[in-house]
């Protein structure tokens, strides 16, 4: 059979349901193999949207998601997408088409050094060279995507090679010599870190992206519900413990809780899990948790020491290692009285400092409680995609996610433009939850093409813009960091009017403004069938606090 | 330390940090990578982004056909070594690394000399080249060109010793390194 219907063989093989992509010259003969091969194909309208919609679906689902994509500006397209994929440790395979063999090298028409330009940000790439090595490519992408640490894997496959005639075997083997993570923590090392704990007197958990990889929210709460922790997560790991919880002090971070930081501050010893100690958690480094130890728990040995040296390392998957070290620390049966103090400190920080802000004197919505009425008005229940800028950080702040998996953002590259393909793949990976987005004015604008697959896919996202008239972000720095110097940041007479938007795709526009109805009006747009795009407008010059300034220790956080 | 899991006395004063630290000496690090297209610029590209230094690198293949090996050395006290091998390790197709000690392993590295000696001082060149066993591999009226192996250190004091005589150019391979007695490299 063609090497391409061998592929869709393998798709399936790996339980693959759905595909998202655009095609092109150099993949046609794969997507020939599409017409007829009973795999879902979701088409996108730019790349970028397709690799998003790919990480939305692993996101929400913990399966691997899948993108394609042409040769040359299809694989350019997708840089963005595979570096956010990389950053966030998210499951995504990408297959990309090539140029001809023999045009290889050659500046052949779009043609693109695929490979070369992606080396910095794969977990591993592959590129196709004899088209009888493709079906075990194809296994090894999905094996190397979802295992260990997870992580994009690229296919490239040459057009020529893609119709060749291969003897297809099913379930070819894969063989890697050298790629075996470590899953299971050493017993000596979770003992050692038990005894820790068990003599910890100002102890915090801080968890992580890889507690949610891992599954292992079970296993983190039933550690620190037992141990009575306090616990923080960081911007990728919320939902891992629930928001609503007495033991959850709140974000960590840059624009994460007091309580959270000087928590970290404070402490004499943290058990990170799952984390990694990125410059938006630590802050300044040098003056960085002052007073602690570190127990560092990850898959990837890397992570450990990169940043903040350990004390207790634990290479391992976060799910084995939680379970067992809560066994340990169980059977040394310390005294929770020890931990009496340090409750104290911690619950008088979350009392002094909540995630307050001043209401508007009228109408006006602030952008704080739109977040909340948004919580309202979904039961907390929703999955929730967002943007990159301050809507991002108080959806982060302000929604209380209850479980895993329920918040998807762009955390480690930041991306603009990440919330609404990432919801496309969410609500298909997920078609009983509400899936919600909510937008920033700016990034919205970079992959609103996806209202048109929204719309031909029905799916019943809704896409609520949190309308400042600023990249909001970057106005904000401008004021506290650059004099108000506002230089570029302002949208406001600009934006296209998004109800009329919202009508040309097809779709129902919505223009909120009043906060006295804002929660009933969010219930009712939660009712409607389809998509529905939610212009909701919120003060222009509000700034997202608190705030770590860039650089700084936690503890001159200001706001 | 115990590993007991009794609750005898542990003060968090005694856990210690110990990876990050630098060495200060030169590292030889020899890696067994899966001979497939584009290894090096993993390998390579991995140096760069990290801003890792390489002092010098030699690539070639080993007793099976599907594996290279690659050989590197670099500034132990400019980098910590953990965190470079622990971020190869994370390529895929590096099946193996190994961090020499000194005295663990043979060195070797070749090196060409082209040396402008004129006739009235080839007598005392050809000492040199004696006394550091290497070889004379050609010879015209205004040049000849030097053969050495050895270790760094050993190319290094050669490169002394024949420069004032006219270094015209110079070229090196980067060591190679096997480790000694039965253990694999
Ligand atoms: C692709 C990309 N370009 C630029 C930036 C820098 N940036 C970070 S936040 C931000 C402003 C985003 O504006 P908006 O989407 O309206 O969100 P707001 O901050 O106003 O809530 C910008 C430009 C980025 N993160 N991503
Ligand atoms: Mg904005």
């Amino acid at each position: 059979m063609r090497a391409v219907d061998a592929l869709m063989e393998c798709l399936k093989a790996e339980g693959v349901e759905v595909v998202f992509g655009l095609p092109g010259g150099a993949n046609l003969p794969t997507y020939d193999a599409f017409y007829d091969a009973g795999i879902r194909h979701v088409l996108v309208r730019h790349e970028a949207g397709g690799g998003h919609a790919a990480e939305g679906y692993a996101k929400a689902t913990g399966r691997v998601g899948v993108c394609f994509g042409t040769s040359g500006p299809g694989a350019t397209n997708l840089v963005t997408p595979i570096c956010d994929a990389m950053m966030d440790s998210v499951p995504v395979v990408f297959f990309t088409g090539q140029v001809r063999t023999d045009l290889l090298g050659t500046d052949g028409f779009q043609e693109a050094d695929t490979m070369g330009m992606t080396l910095p940000m794969v977990k591993h790439s592959i590129m196709i060279q004899d088209p009888q090595d493709l079906p075990r490519a194809v296994h090894e992408a999905f094996h190397i995507a979802s295992t260990g640490r997870p992580g994009p894997v690229l296919v490239d496959i040459p057009v020529d090679l893609s119709k060749a005639d291969i003897e297809y075997i099913p379930g070819g083997e894969i063989n890697l010599p050298g790629y075996q993570p470590t899953t299971e923590g050493n017993q000596r090392q979770i003992r050692l870190a038990a005894k820790a704990l068990a003599h910890a007197k100002r102890p915090i958990i801080y968890a992580g992206g890889g507690v949610i990889n891992a599954e292992a929210s079970a296993e983190l709460i039933a550690l620190t519900r037992y141990g009575n922790f306090p616990i923080t997560a960081t911007l990728m790991g919320l939902g891992a413990y629930p928001a609503d919880d007495p033991q959850w002090v709140g974000m960590l971070g840059m624009h994460g809780t007091r309580a959270a930081n000087y928590g970290m501050d404070e402490a004499d010893l943290i058990v990170a899990a799952g984390a990694r100690f990125d410059d938006r958690i630590t802050g300044k480094l040098d003056e960085f948790a002052p007073n602690a130890k570190f127990i560092h728990i990850d898959i990837d040995p890397a992570e450990i020491s990169k940043n903040v040296p350990a004390h207790i390392p634990i290479v391992g998957d976060a799910k084995n290692v939680l379970s067992r070290l809560l066994g340990e620390y169980r059977a040394l049966d310390p005294d929770a009285s020890r931990l009496d103090d340090w409750w104290e400190k911690v619950n008088g920080w979350k009392d002094k400092y909540p995630l307050a802000y001043e209401d508007s004197e009228d109408s006006e919505i602030k952008p704080q409680f739109m977040i909340q009425a948004l919580h309202e008005a979904t039961g907390g229940n929703a999955i929730v995609t967002s943007d990159v800028g301050q809507h991002q950080m108080w959806t982060a702040q302000h929604y209380g996610f209850p479980e895993p998996r329920r918040w998807i953002n762009s955390g480690g590259l930041g991306t603009m433009g990440f919330g609404l393909p990432a919801a496309i793949g969410a609500q298909i990976g997920c078609p009983d939850t509400p899936v919600i987005v909510v937008a920033g004015d700016g990034s919205i604008q970079m992959n609103s093409q996806e209202f048109a697959t929204c719309v031909q896919e029905k799916l019943p996202i809704k896409v609520f813009i949190m309308n400042n008239g600023y990249l909001g972000m970057v106005r904000q720095w401008q004021e506290l960091f650059w004099d108000h110097r506002y230089s570029q940041v302002d949208l406001q007479d600009h934006s296209p009017d998004w109800v009329k938007l919202a009508e040309a795709y097809g779709m129902q526009g919505v223009q909120l403004t009043k906060k006295e109805s804002l929660i009933g009006d969010m219930k009712r747009i939660m009712d409607m069938d389809g998509p529905v795009l939610v212009d909701v407008r919120v003060t222009r010059e509000e700034n997202t606090y608190p705030m770590i300034p860039s650089g700084e220790p936690a503890r001159n956080m200001v706001g | 330390m115990s590993d007991s899991p009794t609750t005898d006395p542990l003060s968090l004063e005694d856990l210690h940090a110990s990876v990050g630290t630098r060495t200060g000496r030169t590292h030889v690090l020899t890696i067994l990578v899966e001979n497939k297209p584009g290894v090096l610029s993993r390998v390579a590209g991995l140096f760069a982004r990290r801003g890792f230094n390489i002092d010098t690198l030699a690539v070639g293949p080993t007793d099976d056909p599907d594996l290279s090996r690659i050989t590197l050395t670099l500034d132990g006290a400019l980098h910590p070594i953990d965190q470079v091998t622990k971020q190869l390790h994370k390529l895929i197709n590096v099946i193996k690394i190994r961090d020499l000690e000194p005295g663990e392993a043979v060195q070797r590295e070749l090196a060409m000399f082209k040396i402008s000696a004129e006739a009235t001082q080839r007598a005392e060149v050809m000492q040199i080249v004696q006394i550091f066993r290497g070889k004379i591999v050609d010879l015209s009226h205004l040049t000849m060109i030097v053969e050495i192996t050895g270790t760094n250190d050993k190319i290094a004091a050669f490169d002394e010793m024949i420069r004032p005589f006219g270094l015209v150019e110079m070229a090196r391979t980067g060591e190679i390194a096997i480790s000694r007695g039965r253990a694999e490299t």
